[in-house]
């Protein structure tokens, strides 16, 4: 019930804004965001920007998710010897 | 109840479109006419192994002009690739125009370098044609119609009969440009979309195919056009009674089509094309036949994009699974998912 | 002193749309499903409540895998397709058959049938139906065609109302005499707090961008009063997955809250912007729910200077039609509310098939019905 689509707001026209899709640019409605600036990141449904995207908390999420897995490798081998001066 | 009436769902190259193609076979039922391929071979003795071609095409996309081309160009790429996936060298093609009063002459001419420049491009001659014009209202700006006339040289067999499990699946590029581009382009649909109609020629693209093992290397050949990728496939899985299976993350998609798509909430694989063709090779000759098409302009992002599967055996079927030949993707996430024929015309949504 | 130490690895940093790309990262999406598999411990029902997850669900290929892990997602009603009553759904078709009126629907509604013939049918039978990509398409349309009438379909939940509010608030603006909207808007709360009190459901997962207007808050009654774990998730593989971790650990540690796995866009308080909006321009009404029958407050109404859009007052004399015999064999109203699976119900893959569907469960893409008849219980390996 909701195909949202996320979109990188380009300029701001009155209570509109030309957003980028992704090579796919539209006119869509701000009213529900005001306040939104060029380069801020979007949710766009039915032709209304619904939200805007917290970028820093998606950064947040993924970090979290690879954090339990270790998306992690040792950076160095270890040295022969453990202690050295 | 209201009387039977055709719905536009039955010109989107899906079920609705296949349920009315049937009425024309019930009633015209011919050996021609019945494998229902892109074009029809011809039992006619012309020169030793070599079979005549047909095929007809009538184009009513709207609107006429759109980036990438127009209804000129469609009309001689449409006819001359049916004619090129079977393996037959387009030759003659013929043009009917039914034009709407008021239709500029310049548009018109337009439309007519169109024709020209294409059917130059593919080495053919228009060599007949006819022109009407109705009264405002009754055509949309103007429809085409062409019927090509090609030669198909000894040794070359193509077709759904020849379809069998283990052959590899190759897309000629990239999919969704010319749905995208017409939708977009639309009065009323406001989106702005760098993407053009991918319409073209596909003959030089089929020869050098052919050439790289040999005509017996390739096995079948579809153009994409109406219901996309997923018709195609669908198509095929009934005709071999065998699955098709794709690794999804293999399709070539441009990231606009992607993002109109996802927009639109359409799924990419039954978008359609105007240049560009399946095919089903030997797979041990798939990676050659990938490398003569990436030499060739049209066929610079070619791929192979799955395989043909089992067999689908009705005397004993899987009680697993549904009982019919499916189109399977494998998704990027390591499920799979069945992809069934499109119904008819794209309706965007917003669930 | 040098020690070998284990540091996670640096990744450059990521331009916004590598991202919100990572939400569909296939590596990301093997780990957690490796976290998942040990934290179900019993098979699980969980039901999802948005036509968009259902459809999410089938295109990254994640319903089988769940499927295999034990766990079973039960659609629920949250198709607005599925859910317009047969009777809202005859009473738009009686609009768009009025003389002159130009019909603009999402393209969603186009296909389902009523009792007579579907908003498709009435277009080939001559009737001005179209489809729009927004609700605000057809305030601009209503301002070109001068006097012509536009009626707007108004369906959806409260992802799609701030749209149709602005739409209409747009209309009031600039005293759009020809502009009038079919409020058949819905609201998820309510009949959520139904299937809540069904048993049989260990827990929802909550549609994210619903969440996205109205709030995590909303689902906190779900949870306390009838004890069963919410998890907001939003539509890419990564976040559908890490709502169901989240509701399989609620499950299997006896808790029930409501679990946020799509905080980059839900907030706890949802968008006030767009509640004002809705306020201003809706008011709660009790509302027919495909079956579930009728739920209260579970639907939009205009509200005020409003009520003058609504196209029901501009064109009377709706009748609604006896259910026929046909329709009647439409189990519908059991699939959405859970009780039954699509292929328990007699019509399904016979009198009933996308071609030639009974119900708006087999029409709409995400209806449960359609989506099951693609797999028909296989399990692909």
């Amino acid at each position: 019930m909701c195909l949202a689509v996320p979109a990188l707001v380009e300029e701001l026209d009155g209570a509109f804004a030309r957003v980028d899709f992704g090579g796919v640019h539209r006119r869509i409605g701000t009213a529900l965001v005001p306040g939104v600036q060029p380069g801020d990141y979007v949710l766009v449904h039915a032709g209304m920007a619904i939200e805007t995207i917290d970028l820093e908390e998606a950064q947040r999420t993924l970090a979290l998710i690879r954090e339990v897995f270790g998306d992690a490798v040792p950076e160095d081998p270890p040295p022969p010897d453990a202690s050295h001066e | 109840m209201t009387a039977e009436r055709v719905k536009l769902d039955a010109g989107g190259g899906g079920q609705e479109q296949r349920r009315l193609i049937e009425t024309f076979r019930a009633r015209l039922s011919n050996p021609a006419l019945d494998p229902l391929e892109d074009s029809a071979v011809l039992d006619c003795a012309i020169g030793a192994g070599e079979s005549l071609v047909f095929t007809t095409d009538s184009y009513v996309v709207s609107p006429w002009r759109f980036p990438g081309g127009d209804v000129g160009s469609l009309a001689v790429c449409g006819t001359v690739n049916d004619l090129a996936v079977m393996g037959a060298v387009p030759q003659w093609l013929s043009l009917a125009l039914i034009i709407e009063e008021g239709f500029s002459r310049e548009d018109l001419d337009t439309v007519l370098d169109s024709v020209a420049r294409r059917a130059e491009e593919a080495g053919v001659q228009v060599v007949t044609g006819d022109t009407k014009v109705v009264e405002r209202g009754k055509a949309d700006c103007v429809f085409a119609t062409t019927a090509g006339v090609g030669i198909r040289p000894a040794g070359r067999d193509l077709g759904a009969h020849r379809i069998a499990p283990g052959q590899a699946l190759i897309v000629s590029g990239p999919l969704g440009d010319h749905a995208i581009a017409v939708m977009c382009s639309r009065e009323g649909m406001q989106f702005d979309v760098d993407v053009e109609s991918d319409c073209a020629p596909l003959n030089g693209l089929v020869e050098a195919m052919l050439s790289a093992e040999g005509p017996q290397a390739v096995f079948a050949m579809r153009d994409l056009t109406r219901g996309g990728l997923a018709a195609v496939l669908n198509e095929y899985a009934l005709s071999a009674q065998a699955d098709m299976v794709v690794h999804e993350e293999r399709l070539p998609i441009r990231p606009a089509v992607r993002a109109a798509a996802r927009v639109l909430g359409f799924e990419p694989a039954v978008l359609a094309n105007e240049g560009k063709l399946l095919a089903a090779v030997d797979a041990h000759c798939a990676e050659s036949i990938v490398a003569a098409m990436r030499a060739h302009h049209y066929g610079r992002d070619a791929v192979v994009i799955g395989e043909v599967g089992g067999r689908f055996d009705p005397e004993h079927p899987d009680p697993r699974r549904p009982r019919r030949p499916l189109v399977l993707f494998r998704t990027p996430s390591g499920g799979m998912r069945v992809v069934d024929m499109p119904l008819g015309t794209l309706l965007p949504r917003i669930c | 002193m040098l020690c070998p130490r284990i540091r996670p690895r640096r990744t450059p940093p990521m331009s916004e749309t590598e991202i919100l790309s990572q939400f569909a990262d296939p590596t990301l999406v093997a780990s957690l499903l490796r976290e998942l598999k040990p934290l179900v411990k019993r098979p699980l029902r969980l039901m999802e409540v948005c036509g968009t997850h259902t459809m999410a669900l089938f295109e990254t290929g994640l319903r089988p895998v769940l499927g295999r892990l034990g766990i079973e997602l039960v659609s629920g009603p949250g198709c607005p397709v599925c859910v317009t009553a047969q009777e809202d759904l005859d009473h738009a078709l009686h609009l768009a058959a009025a003389p002159g009126v130009i019909f603009c629907t999402f393209g969603d509604m186009m296909r389902v049938p009523g009792t007579r013939c579907s908003l498709s049918e009435m277009r080939a039978g001559g009737a001005d139906v179209r489809v729009v990509y927004s609700p605000l398409d057809a305030v601009e349309l209503a301002r070109q065609v001068g006097e012509r009438q536009v009626v707007f379909l108004a369906v959806g939940f409260e992802t799609t109302a701030p749209a149709v509010a602005y739409a209409l608030a747009e209309a009031k603006a600039q005293a759009l005499a020809n502009f009038l909207v079919y409020p058949c808007n819905k609201t998820i709360p309510a009949p959520l707090s139904l299937l809540a009190a069904e048993p049989g459901l260990d827990g929802f997962l909550c549609p994210g961008h619903v969440s996205v207007v109205i709030g995590a808050r909303a689902y906190r009654p779900i949870a306390e009063n009838w004890h069963k774990p919410c998890a907001i998730a939003g539509f890419e593989p990564v976040d559908i997955l890490r709502a169901v971790i989240a509701l399989a650990r609620q499950v299997a540690e006896g808790r029930a809250e409501v679990h946020n796995a799509y905080s980059r866009v839900v907030r706890e308080e949802g968008n006030p912007h767009a509640l004002a909006l809705i306020n201003e321009v809706f008011e709660p009404q009790a509302a027919l729910w495909r079956g579930l029958g009728e739920i209260p407050l579970s639907g939009l109404a205009l509200r005020g200077e409003y009520r003058r859009f609504d196209a029901r007052l501009r064109f009377p004399g709706f009748v609604p039609l006896p259910l026929s015999p046909r329709l009647a064999s439409c189990r519908c109203g059991e699939v959405l509310a859970g009780r039954i699976r699509p292929d328990e119900c007699e019509c399904f893959g016979a009198a009933c098939t996308p071609e030639d569907p009974l119900g708006a469960c087999m029409v709409s893409q995400e209806g449960a019905c359609r989506a099951f008849y693609r797999f028909r219980g296989w399990e692909a390996q």
